[in-house]
């Protein structure tokens, strides 16, 4: 006899039918499976009843994969062939990686580092989804049938390649995805529903090895995105290697094995998760060389020894206060998400902060699960309505290159996806039959500065006078995050367009530091964008008059023409230089130099027109 | 006759619609589908019907409209864990055939 759940008016399947989806937070440290099942999400168990699966994935010497416990247990005998917190891995190359703290034999191959096991070389989307197979077994035998689709979770930071990379490893396990879900948008819908509260949240979430803030606006069900930081080398681990480097300070420890390392690193966890409800704790471990380290840390010492990395979280949260435009008051409430809030000096520093008391009430590591599991009840279609409709924000802004290397924004860092803007541009040079467009990511004002997204040509621009050319370019960022430009001439019609992956290849630490230096730089940017718009317009009235000269001089005498050929020279003379003022200055003198010629074209240009005509053909 | 909850049911069921927010009950119903030509539905319920008939079974409203009524008068529902799986289960008197996996049945 099956099992039923009970559906949402008028909902129900026909038999063998039951749509059944699941959300999983694929976590550094640890991962999950959730489902709702009569309109309840919760969190699936192993046959234990244990919900947490450790992030770990084990390659035993029977040629046998071993996930969770078990392979966690292998850490400190087996370091080699134990992968942990393999998700700092995925989509990211061997640059961008400190390997000189990880016991691994690491291989580089086609931009993603492999790791060398006695399984041979894996990829990190390998690991992945030895961990995604054995939370989707978990599910199917929970559920009693095949899943039609998953929702993952993601850091809000997560670029195109790490996103990409928790594709291929959910692809590789067989799950379908349905979406990746940044976690902090995850913990806000299982909030939201829960508490069907409206207003204005701030996303703390420290897993174990990166941190996220989100600032979510909930109103009538639907969630808005208003802004993302965090630091993606920041987490739970973090405090455990505090603990473990304090080990070594205080027991003099000279530097260790990867065995010594493994112990000594768990040791610390088992300290770290023990001082979160008790005042001090012991830790004690044999060595590898014989060496019996025994010593008793504190909880007011792990807070000390932790303080600046509780600190370091502030900072991100400054920022996506600053960019949301919100202040202190205008924060509703405070969800705590990943293990690592529970520690109490986290919780202590996040209220005095926020000058409330964060929110707790669901279980900070099933958070993310449970609203990944709500959100692919929807997309599932077990949901009469659209009640959630989910928005996320690009997280740096697109534009293009203008003249004189000027990045023009396009599309604003935050703006909620998907998005459309278009923005009229035109040709500088007369008789410009194509124009070179080049996308480029980043808050910069010049392009040098940014990064560069792609390049394509608009061709066949019909020729006229600089200026005349109607060039319409929009960018569109469709809800996958996918990025395409067209640009089209609109008297002509001439169009040009390319499909662009906007964070392809960019490390959250590249984005992280992308963002700093436009904080750190605005006013070397302003100063240089000023610079290099009045060297553009210097140009270009230099080149009008020129043009003039060219076609006009007969309209003036000989000293009026080397009169102004004078000021042309001075003009460029100046531009040379980085003084703004002054080319601004040039350029209004050029400007009162060719005052009379300008009066003598016109006048001349005027009689052409009306030269040979009845009154009656001339429209006034 | 009437249908039935057992105490396990009648919990999970308010638990649910808690959770849920709203609702009046519990709907059980068939549908006529399925590899043995009946299935069952069990759906919250958010509005009446006039000809529906409404039962009370250990403090919850169950809901049956009457052409499901005469296939599943009598009937008592269950909440059951088998393994890892859990939900529930119709256990009805007029049933006298059932597909392998129980999802549809004949009477």
């Amino acid at each position: 006899m099956a099992l039923l759940q009970i559906s949402e008016p008028g909902m129900s399947a026909a038999p063998h039918e039951h749509k059944l989806a699941v959300g999983i937070d694929l976590g550094t440290t640890n991962s999950l499976v959730a489902t709702v099942r009569s309109g309840l999400s919760h969190v699936l168990g192993d046959e234990h009843g244990h919900t947490l699966l450790p992030s770990v994935v084990h390659y035993a010497e029977n040629g046998v994969v071993v996930v969770g416990t078990e392979a966690q247990k292998k850490q400190n005998s087996d370091p080699h062939n134990t992968i942990v917190s393999v998700k700092r891995f995925m989509g990211r190359g061997l640059k961008d990686i400190d390997t000189t703290q990880l016991p691994y034999h690491f291989a580089e191959q086609a931009g993603m580092l492999q790791i060398e096991t006695r399984a041979g070389i894996k990829s990190p989307v390998e690991v992945s989804a030895e961990i995604l197979k054995v939370l989707k077994a978990r599910a199917e035998e929970a559920l009693g049938g095949e899943l039609i689709g998953a929702v993952i979770t993601v850091p809000a930071y997560f670029d195109d390649a790490q996103r990409q990379a928790t594709k291929d490893a959910a692809r590789l396990a067989g799950l379908n995805v349905f979406r990746l879900l940044n976690e902090p948008t995850a913990a806000a819908v299982a909030y939201g529903l829960d508490n069907a509260s409206e207003g204005v949240y701030v996303i703390y979430d420290l897993g174990g090895g990166t941190f996220d803030v989100s600032i979510l606006q909930l109103s009538k069900g639907v969630f808005e995105v208003l802004a993302t930081n965090g630091d993606s080398a920041l987490g739970g681990d973090d405090f455990d290697h505090r603990i473990y480097c304090w080990i070594l300070e205080t027991a003099k420890l000279s530097p260790r094995n990867a065995h010594d390392t493994r112990l000594l690193m768990s040791k610390s966890r088992e300290a770290k998760e023990w001082l979160t409800a008790h005042a001090e704790t012991q830790i004690s471990c044999l060595m590898s060389d014989g060496e019996f380290v025994n010593l008793t840390i504190s909880c007011e010492q792990f807070t000390a020894l932790t303080a600046n990395l509780v600190q370091k979280t502030l900072s991100p949260i400054r920022k996506a206060m600053r960019d949301a435009g919100l202040s202190i008051e205008n924060i509703d409430g405070v969800v705590m998400v990943g293990g690592a809030t529970r520690m109490p000096q986290i919780q202590q520093v996040v209220a005095e902060y926020f000058k409330q008391t964060p929110l707790t009430n669901l279980d900070p590591d099933k958070v993310v699960a449970l609203g990944a599991a709500i959100q692919a009840n929807v997309l599932a279609g077990n949901k009469s309505d659209d009640e959630l409709l989910l928005l996320d924000v690009i997280p740096l802004s697109l534009g293009l290159e203008t003249f004189g290397g000027l990045a023009e924004k396009v599309i604003h860092r935050n703006s909620t996806l998907p998005v459309a803007r278009a923005q009229e541009f035109t040709t500088y040079k007369d008789g410009q039959t194509a124009m070179s467009i080049h996308v480029v990511q980043g808050e910069r004002e010049l392009v040098s500065d940014c990064r560069s997204l792609a390049r394509f040509d608009l061709r066949g621009i019909p020729p006229m006078v600089a200026g005349a050319a109607r060039i319409r370019v929009t960018f569109t960022v469709d809800a996958d995050g996918l990025l395409s430009v067209s640009a089209r001439e609109i008297s002509s019609n001439v169009e040009a367009h390319i499909a662009v992956k906007p964070s392809y290849g960019l490390s959250e630490d590249e984005i992280t530091n992308m963002l700093k230096a436009s904080f750190n730089s605005a006013e070397a940017d302003k100063s240089a964008r000023m610079l290099t718009e009045a060297r553009v317009s210097a140009g270009a009235i230099i080149s009008a008059v020129n043009a003039a000269l060219e076609a006009d001089s007969a309209l003036i005498n000989k000293d009026q023409v080397s009169a102004i050929q004078d000021e042309i020279k001075r003009l460029a003379a100046i531009c040379t230089t980085d003084d703004t003022d002054a080319i601004h200055a040039g350029v209004e003198t050029l400007n009162h130099a060719t005052e009379e010629f300008a009066a003598v074209r016109m006048n001349a240009s005027v009689s052409r027109a009306l030269a040979g005509k009845a009154l009656d053909e001339i429209k006034l | 006759m009437a249908i039935t909850l057992t105490q396990t049911a009648a919990n999970r069921v308010e638990t649910f619609l808690a959770n849920r927010g709203k609702g009046l009950g519990l709907r059980l119903g068939v549908k006529t589908t399925g590899c043995s030509g009946m299935a069952y539905t069990l759906e919250f319920v958010d509005s009446l019907n006039e000809e529906d008939t409404m039962f009370e079974s250990n403090g919850v409203k169950i809901i049956v409209d009457p052409k499901s009524l005469v296939y599943i008068d009598g009937t008592e529902l269950d909440f059951t864990k088998e393994g890892l799986n859990e939900g529930f289960k119709f256990i009805n008197p007029n049933v006298k055939d059932e597909c392998g996996c129980g999802e549809s049945f004949t009477v």
